[in-house]
C-alpha cells in the first residue's frame, strides 16, 4: 500500500465537530436536516451521502479519567469517522460504470458526472459509508479531498481539526505514528486503547485507521470488513448450476414428447 | 434471547426516538437528572457495548432500489427461460404456436427489463453509462451486458421468426436460428446472475445465501415463463414437466430457508417480510407441486386445475423476488452480524472475563 492516509485519534478528539463542518463547508455538501437523534451529542447519525465526516460520541461507564473530574460522571468518548478508502474497495469493484475510481494517493473517488445512480455500491461497502443521493441520483461519498491533495494541500477536515486528532500524511509514516501513540498511550496507562486497521481481512487494509478507546464495536467498526467480491466464485458457480438445471430440465421435458 | 434487530427496529424508528427523548426530557424536569439514558432499551441484559454497538444503529446502508428491482428480476427472469423453452421447443419440433409465443415473451420481456432497469437509476439518462466499461468483478456490469445481448437476440429472433413464417428463405432461417442460440446463452445467464448480483454483496442475508440464490432465482424463472405460457393457452405436456420440476427446486429451496439457522438468516424470517419469503416459497413449492399431480390424476378438472398452479407459481415467482429485497433492508439494519455481536454475547457467557467486566461496569 502507498499513497496518503489518515489517521484519526479517537483520545485526542473533543468532539467540537470542526471536521463536519470544514468537510461541509469545502466540498458544498448539501445539508441533512436537522433532526435529534438522542444519542448523546450525535444528531448527526451516520455517514452517508450528505455526511462525510461523522463525529461519534460514546457514552460508557463509570472510568476514572474519562468524565472529566468528577468521580461519577459517564465516561465520554469521541471519534470522527470517516470513508476508510480501502485497498480492496467494495464499492470500486462493484461499479459498472467506472465512475469510482483509485486516486493517484490511493484514496477511492466518485466521478460525479460519470455516475448513473445504480447504487450497487450502496450494498458493497462494507462500512455503511457510500449513499445514493435521491435528489441529485448520483452516490456520493468523502473524496479524501482529491481536490486538495492535488494542491498538496491536507484534506478539510485534517486542516480543520483544533487538536490534531485527525492527522494526515504518507501511509507508512502514519502506521508508524499510530504504532508510537499506541505505545505511548499504554506508557500513560490507557489500557484500552486500540488500534483499528483491518490488515488481515480481504479489503486488505485501508487508508483510514483509527485509534480508539474501548472495543472498536462500539464504534461501529466491523471486526472483519469483507469485500463482497470474495462471494463471486460460489455465486458464479451456483449460477451455472442453475443454468445447467434450466437447460438439462427443459430438454429433459420436452424430449419425453418425442 | 430475543435478536437484537428486533429491539432495533423499534428503537431506530422516528416514533421512539421522540419517545425516549420525551421521557429524558420529563425526567430531568421532574428530578433535575437523568439516570439510565444511555441504555437502548429496558429488555437489554447486557451492557450496550456488548450487544448494540454505537447505539444500536445499522453498520450497513440499506439497499436503495425501488420495486423496479424485484420487478426486474421476475420480468428478466421469465424472459431468460422464454428464451429457452422457444429454442428446445423448436429444436423438438413443438407446435409453432408455443415456439412463436416463448420468442415474443422472451423478446417483451427483453424489453420491459432495460426499461425496469432504466427507471431505478438516480440519473437515467446516463443509463448508456453501463456500456462504458465491462468489468468482470462487477455482476452488476455483467449483468448490463447480458441484458443488451439479450434484449437484442431475443426481439431479433421473435421478429425474424415472423418474417420466416411469412417470407421464408435460407438466410433468414439462419438468422434467426442465430439469434435463437444467442438469446438462449444469455437468457440462462440472465435468469441467474441476479442471485449472484444481491449474492455477492455486504448484505449478510443474502451473502449468505450466495451459493442457492442463483439456483433459487432460476426456477423462479423457469417457472415464471412455463407458466405464463400455459395461461397463454398452450397445453403441452412439456410445460407441466418444466412446472413440475421448477416447483419440485422451489420447494426444497423454501425448506432451506426455513431450516437455515444462521444468525444472518433470520431476517429472512422475521417481520412481513418473513411472512411473504414464507408465502412466496409455499406459492411457488409445494402449492403447484400438489395441483399439478393431481391433475396428472384427475381427468375432467385437469385444466383447471394446472390454471391454478399457474397462477400460485406466478404470484410466488413475484412475491419471492420482493422477499429477498425486502430481507435485504431488515438484514441492513441489524448491526449485530457485521459486528459479530452475537458471538461475544455466547462467548461472554462462558464465562466473561475481569477485562471485560471493568471496561462497562454497569
Amino acid at each position: 500500500m502507498s499513497g496518503t492516509a489518515f489517521l484519526t485519534d479517537s483520545t485526542l478528539c473533543i468532539g467540537c465537530k470542526a471536521c463536519e463542518v470544514a468537510c461541509k463547508e469545502w466540498n458544498n455538501i448539501p445539508s441533512d436536516g436537522f433532526d435529534w437523534k438522542g444519542f448523546s451529542y450525535d444528531n448527526t447519525g451516520s455517514l452517508g451521502h450528505s455526511t462525510w465526516r461523522h463525529v461519534k460520541f460514546i457514552e460508557g461507564g463509570v472510568v476514572a479519567g474519562l468524565g472529566g473530574n468528577s468521580p461519577d460522571l459517564l465516561s465520554w468518548g469521541f471519534s470522527s469517522d470517516v470513508c476508510k478508502h480501502c485497498e480492496n474497495a467494495g464499492c470500486l469493484e462493484a461499479c459498472p460504470t467506472g465512475a469510482i475510481v483509485r486516486t493517484e494517493f490511493g484514496g477511492v473517488f466518485i466521478q460525479s458526472d460519470v455516475c448513473n445512480g445504480c447504487a450497487y455500491c450502496v450494498v458493497a461497502c462494507p462500512f455503511g459509508v457510500v449513499e445514493r443521493n435521491p435528489d441529485a441520483g448520483m452516490a456520493f461519498k468523502c473524496t479524501f479531498c482529491y481536490d486538495r491533495q492535488k494542491e498538496e494541500l491536507k484534506p478539510a477536515c485534517a486542516t480543520a481539526c483544533p487538536t490534531e486528532s485527525i492527522k494526515f500524511g504518507d501511509i507508512d509514516e502514519l502506521r508508524g505514528e499510530a504504532e508510537d501513540r499506541m505505545a505511548r498511550l499504554k506508557q500513560a496507562g490507557f489500557n484500552d486503547v486500540y488500534l483499528y486497521n483491518p490488515q488481515d481481512s480481504s479489503v486488505g487494509g485501508i487508508h483510514a485507521f483509527f485509534i480508539v478507546r474501548g472495543d472498536p464495536e462500539r464504534y461501529n467498526l466491523p471486526p472483519s470488513p469483507e469485500v463482497p467480491t470474495t462471494y463471486l466464485r460460489k455465486g458464479w458457480v451456483s449460477a451455472a448450476i442453475g443454468a445447467g438445471l434450466m437447460l438439462a430440465g427443459t430438454l429433459f421435458a420436452f424430449g419425453q414428447d418425442k | 434471547m430475543n435478536a437484537p434487530k428486533n429491539l432495533l427496529t423499534e428503537e431506530t424508528s422516528r416514533r421512539a426516538r421522540e419517545h425516549r427523548l420525551a421521557k429524558i426530557r420529563h425526567e430531568a424536569k421532574e428530578h433535575g437528572q437523568v439516570s439510565d439514558f444511555t441504555r437502548l432499551s429496558e429488555r437489554d441484559p447486557l451492557s450496550k457495548a456488548e450487544l448494540t454497538g454505537y447505539y444500536g444503529t445499522p453498520v450497513l446502508k440499506r439497499p436503495q432500489w425501488t420495486i423496479e428491482i424485484p420487478l426486474y428480476f421476475f420480468v428478466g427472469g421469465v424472459a431468460g427461460a422464454a428464451a429457452l423453452i422457444a429454442a428446445v421447443g423448436k429444436l423438438s419440433s413443438a407446435d409453432t404456436r408455443l415456439v412463436r409465443q416463448s420468442r415474443w415473451l422472451a423478446a417483451i420481456g427483453g424489453l420491459v427489463s432495460p426499461a425496469l432497469l432504466i427507471s431505478d437509476l438516480g440519473v437515467p439518462s446516463r443509463f448508456l453509462n453501463m456500456l462504458r466499461v465491462f468489468k468482470i468483478q462487477s455482476p452488476m456490469s455483467v449483468g448490463s451486458w447480458t441484458l443488451v445481448a439479450f434484449s437484442n437476440s431475443a426481439v431479433a429472433a421473435a421478429v425474424l421468426g415472423e418474417f420466416n413464417k411469412r417470407r421464408g428463405g435460407r438466410l433468414v432461417n439462419v438468422l434467426t436460428d442465430g439469434a435463437q442460440i444467442v438469446s438462449v446463452l444469455t437468457g440462462l445467464v440472465l435468469a441467474t446472475y441476479t442471485g449472484v448480483l444481491i449474492g455477492a454483496t455486504v448484505i449478510p442475508a443474502w451473502n449468505e445465501h450466495v451459493g442457492t440464490l442463483p439456483i433459487h432465482f432460476a426456477a423462479s424463472g423457469t417457472a415464471g415463463a412455463a407458466t405464463i405460457l400455459e395461461l397463454m393457452g398452450n397445453e403441452s405436456k412439456a410445460l407441466n414437466r418444466i412446472a413440475i420440476g421448477a416447483a419440485a427446486v422451489e420447494t426444497a429451496m423454501g425448506v432451506s430457508i426455513e431450516l437455515s439457522q444462521t444468525p444472518p438468516s433470520e431476517s429472512l424470517k422475521s417481520g412481513i417480510g418473513g411472512w411473504a419469503m414464507r408465502g412466496a416459497g409455499v406459492l411457488s413449492g409445494p402449492v403447484p407441486l400438489l395441483l399439478r399431480l393431481l391433475a396428472l390424476k384427475s381427468r375432467r378438472s385437469r385444466i383447471s386445475l394446472r390454471k391454478a398452479a399457474a397462477i400460485s407459481s406466478i404470484a410466488g415467482s413475484l412475491l419471492t423476488r420482493w422477499a429477498w429485497i425486502q430481507a435485504g433492508q431488515v438484514s441492513a439494519d441489524d448491526p449485530s452480524v457485521p459486528l459479530q455481536l452475537r458471538r461475544r454475547v455466547s462467548s461472554s457467557g462462558d464465562g466473561m472475563d475481569d477485562h471485560e467486566n471493568q471496561k462497562d461496569p454497569r
